[in-house]
C-alpha cells in the first residue's frame, strides 16, 4: 500500500489520504490476570494489532465493531492523544504525534465529537463561552465578532441563539451534543471524529443529529471519522466502512458495497443478525468473543467463523486488497455474486 | 428539527428562560426560608460590626462601679458585667473581633491551603508525598491545639490569633482542594482542551481552577463559623486577645465565676456567638445548593 500511494503521487490531490495507518499496533502492558498480591507481572493486551486504514480527503468512513475491539483505542491514535507502540500513523505523510507536537494546526484542523458530550463541557462555563474557546485559541475570528460567529455556529447546528448564556446541565442530551459539534466546528476543522456521537439518545434525537451530521459534512466537504455501534447509523452517514474484530481492521470498503455483500465472514454474520437501524450490534454469532489477553493461533476469528478451514488456525490474515476499492482480512473471501 | 427544539426546551423548564441565573437568584428568598432567616442574621451581624460605635448605647470599655452585676433592664439591655460594662455594647463590638478575626484567618487558610492543594494535586509523584505527608501532620491535630500552638510561638493579641487560626486552617483547605483537583485534572473537558493543544499552564487557569475556586468559596462560608468558635475557645482559655477586649470567648470565660448569680454575663455572648455560628452554616450550605451550576436540572 505504501508503494501505491508513492507511485501514485501525480494522482489528483484528493485521492492523496488525509490519514494513513500501517500495521498500527498499541500493546497496554495490563495486570496478569490472577497474578498473587505483590507480582508485578503483566502481560500485553492487544488493542490494536496490525491495523491498516487509508482515510480520503472528503470521505465519511464508519468504524464499526463489537464492544472491545479497538474503535476507541484507534481514534486516540489517530488524534495523536496515544503512541501507537508499533506501526506507523500518518497524517497528511508526516507522523501524527510530530503534527501534533509542532503547533496547533494540527489540532486546529483535526476536530473531535466527545461520545460523553456533557462531560467534555466545562460545566462552569456558558455554551457562548465554551463556543468562543476554540474561536479565541485558534484566532479564527477577531474579538470583536466572536459573538455573532458563536450564534452562527449555534444556528448551524439548530440551537437558538439565546443557548449561549445557558450552562451545559441546562441542556437536553441531545442539545449537548449539538453544542459540542458546534465547538468542534469552530475551529474550521478540515477533519471531524466522533466516538459514538448519537447513541444513547432517543430514536428521533438521533435521527436529527445524524441529519445534520450528514448535511454539515457534505456543505462543508468535511472529512468524517465515525465511530459506531450500529450498521443503519453506518450505512445512513457513512460512504466507507471499516469493520473491526479485536484489535484488527477486518474489512473496509463503500458501505453499501460491504453490507450488500460482505466478503469476510464476519461482515457476513454481523449483516446476517439483521440489525435493526438504532439498535446497537447484537450478538451476531455464538461463542464468546476471545480474550485480547489471548488472541486464537492463525486468524482471530477462527474460534467463531463459520467458513474455518484447517490453515486458517495456522496463518494470520493481513488486510489485503478485494477488487479497486475494497480490503478483506480473510484467507478464503465469500464469493462475490 | 424546530419540533426537537420545542421538546428540548419543554423537557428543561428552568432553563428555557434566556437567564435562568437572574430568576432563580430572585425567588431563592422565598424558595428557602431558612436561608433568607439565617442570611439576614448574619447581615445583621455584619452591619452591626461595622456600626458597632454608632449602635452601641456605652463605650464598650467604660467601667461603672456603681452599676456592677446589674440583671437586664431597660438601660442595660444585656445586663453589666463585673466591671459594671454594657455587655450588649460589648456584644456589638465583640461581633467586629469574631467576623474580623474570622474572615481574616479563613482568607490566610484558604489561600495557603489553595497554593499546597494545587501544588500536591497536580504535581503527583514525589512533590505530592511530601506535600501530603506535610498536610497530614498538620491535619492529626484539631485546629484548636494548632492554634494553641501557634499562639506559644506568636504570643497574644488579634493580629496574632488571626495567623494562628489562619495557619491552623490551612490543612483541611489544602486536602478538599488536592481532592477536588484530583477529581477535575481526570475529567473529559480538560481532555478536550488538551486536544485543541491549549496549553497546561492554560487549562490549569481556565479549567482547573474555577473547578476548584467554587467549592472552595463554599468551604470558606462554611469554615469562617469554625474559625470564629477557635478563636473565641482561644480567648476563653485566656490566650487569645487580652483583658478589655470586648471578645465573645472572654467574656464568657469572665463571666464563669458568676455564673450562679449572673448568668447573663456569659449567656449572652454566648447566645450571640452560637447564633452567629448557626446562620453563617445556614447560608454556607445555602450557597452551595443554590450557585453551583453543576447541580443544574439535567433532563
Ligand atoms: N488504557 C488502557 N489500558 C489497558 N487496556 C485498555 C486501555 N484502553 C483500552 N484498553 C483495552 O483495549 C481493548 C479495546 O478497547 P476500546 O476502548 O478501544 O474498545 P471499543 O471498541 O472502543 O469498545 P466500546 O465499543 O465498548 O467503546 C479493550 O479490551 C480494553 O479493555
Ligand atoms: S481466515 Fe478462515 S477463520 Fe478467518 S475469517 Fe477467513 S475463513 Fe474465517
Ligand atoms: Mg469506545
Amino acid at each position: 500500500m505504501i508503494v501505491q500511494t508513492l507511485s501514485e503521487t501525480k494522482a489528483p490531490v484528493t485521492e492523496q489520504p488525509i490519514f494513513e495507518l500501517i500495521e498500527v499496533e498499541q500493546v497496554f502492558e495490563v495486570p496478569k490476570p490472577g497474578r498473587s498480591l505483590f507480582s508485578r507481572e503483566t502481560v500485553g493486551l492487544r488493542a490494536l494489532d496490525g491495523v491498516r486504514l487509508n482515510i480520503r480527503k472528503g470521505t465519511s468512513l464508519a468504524v464499526v465493531g463489537e464492544s472491545g475491539s479497538g474503535k476507541s483505542t484507534l481514534l486516540r491514535v489517530l488524534l495523536g492523544l496515544d503512541r501507537p507502540t508499533g506501526g506507523r500513523a500518518l497524517y497528511r505523510s508526516k507522523p501524527i504525534l510530530e503534527g501534533r507536537a509542532t503547533g496547533v494546526e494540527f489540532a486546529r484542523d483535526v476536530a473531535m465529537v466527545y461520545q460523553d458530550a456533557r462531560g467534555s463541557l466545562d460545566p462552569r462555563m456558558t455554551i457562548g463561552a465554551l463556543i468562543a474557546e476554540p474561536l479565541r485559541h485558534f484566532k479564527i475570528v477577531p474579538r470583536q465578532d466572536e459573538a455573532a460567529r458563536v450564534s452562527q455556529l449555534l444556528d448551524r447546528v439548530g440551537l437558538p441563539a439565546d443557548a449561549a448564556d445557558r450552562y451545559p446541565s441546562g441542556l437536553s442530551g441531545g442539545q449537548v451534543r449539538r453544542v459540542a459539534i458546534a465547538r468542534a466546528l469552530a475551529s474550521e476543522p478540515s477533519v471531524l471524529v466522533a466516538d459514538e456521537a448519537v447513541s444513547g439518545l432517543d430514536v428521533s434525537t438521533q435521527a436529527q443529529l445524524l441529519i445534520l451530521l450528514r448535511s454539515l459534512q457534505r456543505d462543508m466537504g468535511l472529512t468524517l471519522i465515525f465511530i459506531t455501534h450500529d450498521l443503519g447509523v453506518a450505512s445512513f452517514l457513512c460512504e466507507e466502512i471499516a469493520i473491526m474484530y479485536l484489535g484488527r481492521i477486518v474489512e473496509t470498503g463503500p458501505t453499501d458495497a460491504v453490507l450488500d455483500a460482505p466478503s469476510h465472514p464476519y461482515s457476513a454474520a454481523l449483516r446476517a443478525a439483521a440489525p435493526q437501524f438504532f439498535e446497537p450490534l447484537s450478538e451476531p454469532l455464538s461463542g464468546e468473543i476471545p480474550s485480547p489477553l489471548n488472541l486464537p493461533a492463525g486468524c482471530r476469528f477462527s474460534t467463531r467463523c463459520p467458513k474455518v478451514q484447517d490453515n486458517c488456525r495456522l496463518k494470520d490474515p493481513q488486510l489485503g486488497k478485494l477488487g479497486p476499492r475494497r480490503a478483506v482480512a480473510c484467507l478464503h473471501p465469500l464469493e462475490q455474486q | 428539527m424546530s419540533v426537537q427544539m420545542t421538546k428540548g426546551v419543554a423537557a428543561a423548564p428552568i432553563a428555557a428562560t434566556p437567564s435562568p441565573s437572574a430568576k432563580s437568584r430572585r425567588s431563592v428568598f422565598i424558595r428557602r426560608p431558612f436561608f433568607t432567616a439565617a442570611l439576614l442574621v448574619a447581615v445583621a451581624y455584619v452591619l452591626a460590626a461595622i456600626f458597632a460605635p454608632h449602635v452601641a448605647p456605652f463605650d464598650p470599655v467604660k467601667q461603672d462601679f456603681n452599676v456592677m452585676m446589674k440583671a437586664p433592664s431597660v438601660v442595660h439591655w444585656m445586663g453589666t458585667d463585673s466591671y459594671g460594662q454594657d455587655i450588649l455594647s460589648r456584644v456589638i463590638f465583640g461581633a467586629r473581633y469574631a467576623l474580623i478575626i474570622g474572615i481574616f484567618s479563613v482568607m490566610i487558610g484558604a489561600v495557603g491551603g489553595l497554593v499546597i492543594g494545587l501544588a500536591a494535586g497536580l504535581s503527583g509523584g514525589w512533590a505530592e508525598w511530601g506535600l501530603m505527608r506535610l498536610i497530614d501532620a498538620i491535619l492529626a491535630l484539631p485546629s484548636l491545639i494548632l492554634a494553641v500552638a501557634f499562639i506559644a510561638i506568636l504570643g497574644q493579641g488579634v493580629d496574632k490569633v488571626v495567623i494562628a487560626v489562619g495557619l491552623s486552617m490551612i490543612g483541611p483547605f489544602a486536602r478538599t482542594v488536592r481532592s477536588d483537583v484530583m477529581q477535575v485534572r481526570v475529567q473529559l473537558f480538560i481532555e478536550a482542551a488538551q486536544l485543541m493543544s491549549i496549553s497546561y499552564l492554560r487549562v490549569v487557569v481556565r479549567h482547573v481552577l474555577p473547578n476548584v475556586i467554587f467549592p472552595l468559596a463554599v468551604q470558606v462560608t462554611i469554615r469562617v463559623s469554625e474559625a470564629i468558635l477557635v478563636s473565641s475557645s482561644l480567648s476563653f482559655l485566656g490566650i487569645g486577645v487580652t483583658p478589655p477586649t470586648p471578645d465573645w470567648g472572654l467574656m464568657i470565660s469572665e463571666g464563669r465565676d458568676f455564673v450562679s448569680f449572673a448568668p447573663w454575663m456569659s449567656a449572652m455572648p454566648g447566645f450571640a456567638l452560637a447564633l452567629l455560628l448557626i446562620a453563617l452554616s445556614i447560608v454556607g450550605d445555602g450557597v452551595r445548593e443554590e450557585f453551583d451550576p453543576k447541580l443544574g436540572k439535567e433532563s
